[in-house]
């Protein structure tokens, strides 16, 4: 609850068990989550806020621009002395429970970087439509991450050799409230449970995670899809098969296993669970709609990942993509984190110019100019960003 | 013996409620008639203009509409469009509907979908109500493989 609040609330021990202070009951999401007002809501009920491009500019994201993405209601009452971790499954040597005290003490904590995109980020530009929240380009942040490896807390409960995968279980209710349903329960599969930058997290950004963001336990498998960083984890279970959770089956986070054409209805069994993110990349600085005077030159900056990989080279275009220049990309801090890139600009002549960004990853594959294969849920849109500038 | 004397002391507590009320009612039109001249005064310093009367108004009626919007909702005023906020809002906002240009087909598969998965009850014959509304006010628009750059906010760059 103080991390939401953001302050100590003065005579708290005294707030009944129950009580939602007037703070976290207040509708108003900018002040509710700390928001900054630029800050664009999809929806209210579930919340689900992106950010700008421009918004992003910052090498770690702040809190304050980080996206939202909710599929059920983020729980009303986290009672943080009693919260356990439990984990479980068919695949465990002997289930066990943590608290989050155990959890901080026990096991050696780590700090990465992670790069966490939701699955339909630039959901909005498919055509036909796709169904679902309709992101442009903010659904995406990189912020430090601190916690224990999941590795080493599965490890410690026990992991059979029959081991395929891991589910999560979370405190988020429902949209019906009905409790006998979860709102999501994804996972991924043993390899990216046990790489060393998976963690359980208590800390976003060297304090404790904020509410929306999954306090106080969040599962952060940066690179793949967001919604497999599961929020306000309370169980993990370890399968003997792929996890059959909320959002894990039907066309949810599922690409068509073969290509389609736009609009073609794709038959469940068709459907194939993504892992890794595409390559991608965003230009932050200056915000698009810059006018400049001949002659001045351009500084553009931005971030670039590519999932499990790394971005290898960057490029950007002020003739549509006619010619393409390349551009400085510094290493990833770590692991999954995001990619740095900036570049300075002439411009021939006075008029419109659009500069486009292009990253590559580490096999060579680039982003597309043009939307990539149409899919019916609008997932992985990693069409080049753009942005317009005029020169007079 | 009793009842006259009864009757002496409630004839004197209506005289008391008679005073009473007629006071009442004489703080009464005066309030209203001051309360009155007070709004009047203060309709004079509101402007007039269009995006004055855009803001979402206070008013307690849940199903208010201003400039053909229901202003708790958000949704377009047509026909139908009653079957959608009380079908469509009660676990998810109603921006979930506005977001998504669907066409008959896909709303339907959407609804089975929630039917199956997700508490929906049967819609009966409001199903065909609220598909006819969504795919009349909130129509696919059309967009290529990519669109051009649109609503840029042009600046003066500087440093």
């Amino acid at each position: 609850m103080i991390s939401t609040l953001g302050t100590d609330i003065v005579f708290g021990k005294l707030l009944p068990l129950d009580y939602v202070p007037l703070a976290l009951q207040d509708p108003d999401p900018f002040k509710m989550f700390e928001l900054d007002p630029e800050m664009v809501v999809l929806s209210d009920k579930p919340w689900n806020i992106e950010a700008k491009a421009h918004m992003l500019d910052d090498t770690i994201t702040p809190n304050k621009v980080m996206f939202v993405r909710n599929n059920g209601i983020i729980p009303e009452n986290i009672d943080l002395d009693n919260w356990s971790l439990t984990i479980d499954g068919e695949s465990v040597s002997k289930s066990k429970t943590y608290s989050i005290q155990e959890l901080k003490t026990k096991f050696k904590s780590y700090t990465y970087q992670l790069l966490l995109e939701c699955g339909g980020n630039g959901r909005s530009e498919f055509d036909p439509p796709a169904k679902g929240n309709q992101w442009t380009v903010g659904a995406v942040s990189c912020a430090s991450w601190t916690g224990v490896r999941l590795r080493d807390v599965l490890e410690d409960a026990g992991i059979k050799k029959n081991a395929v995968y891991i589910g999560y279980h979370a405190a988020d209710l429902h949209l019906s409230r009905d409790p006998g349903k979860e709102p999501i329960s994804r996972g991924v599969p043993m390899s990216k449970a046990l790489q060393d930058e998976t963690l359980l997290a208590y800390q976003m950004n060297g304090t404790d995670i904020p509410l929306a963001h999954g306090h106080p336990l969040r599962l952060v498998a940066g690179g793949w899809p967001a919604s497999v960083s599961g929020k306000w984890i309370n169980r993990i279970s370890i399968r003997d098969k792929i996890h059959d959770g909320e959002k894990m089956e039907g066309s949810s986070y599922r690409m068509p296993c073969k290509p389609v054409a736009p609009g073609e209805k794709v038959p469940d069994e068709e459907m194939c669970i993504i892992e890794s993110m595409p390559v991608k990349s965003l230009i932050t600085y200056p915000k698009s709609g810059a006018i400049l005077p001949k002659g001045k030159r351009l500084k553009i900056r931005g971030h670039a990942w590519a999932g499990e990989l790394q971005v290898a080279q960057m490029h950007y275009s002020i003739d549509f993509g006619a010619t393409w220049i390349s551009c400085p990309v510094e290493r990833p801090i770590n692991r999954l984190a995001w990619q740095h890139f900036s570049a300075d600009i002439t411009f021939p002549q006075e008029g419109y110019y659009e500069v486009w960004a292009k990253a590559t990853d580490s096999r060579g594959v680039s982003q597309p100019m043009l939307l990539p294969g149409w899919n019916p849920k609008g997932y992985l849109n990693n069409a080049c960003h753009r942005i317009a500038v005029k020169i007079t | 013996m009793k009842e006259p004397k009864y009757w002496k002391r409630s004839r004197g507590a209506y005289r008391i409620l008679i005073i009473i009320s007629a006071l009442m009612v004489i703080v009464a039109v005066a309030a209203i008639f001051f309360l009155k001249e007070g709004t009047t005064s203060n309709d004079e310093n509101i402007p007039s203009n269009a995006e004055y009367t855009s803001v979402p108004s206070t008013s307690d009626d849940p199903d208010q509409i201003v400039d053909g919007i229901h202003v708790r909702t958000g949704l377009i005023e047509a026909e139908g469009m009653m079957a959608v906020v009380n079908n469509c809002t009660n676990c998810h906002s109603a921006q979930y509907v506005m977001q998504n240009r669907m066409d008959k087909d896909r709303w339907i598969a959407t609804i089975r979908w929630m039917q199956k998965t997700q508490n929906l009850w049967d819609l009966g014959e409001n199903e065909a109500i609220i598909v006819n509304y969504l795919v009349t006010n909130y129509p696919i628009i059309n967009k290529g493989r990519r669109e051009a750059l649109s609503h840029v906010e042009w600046y003066d760059l500087k440093d």
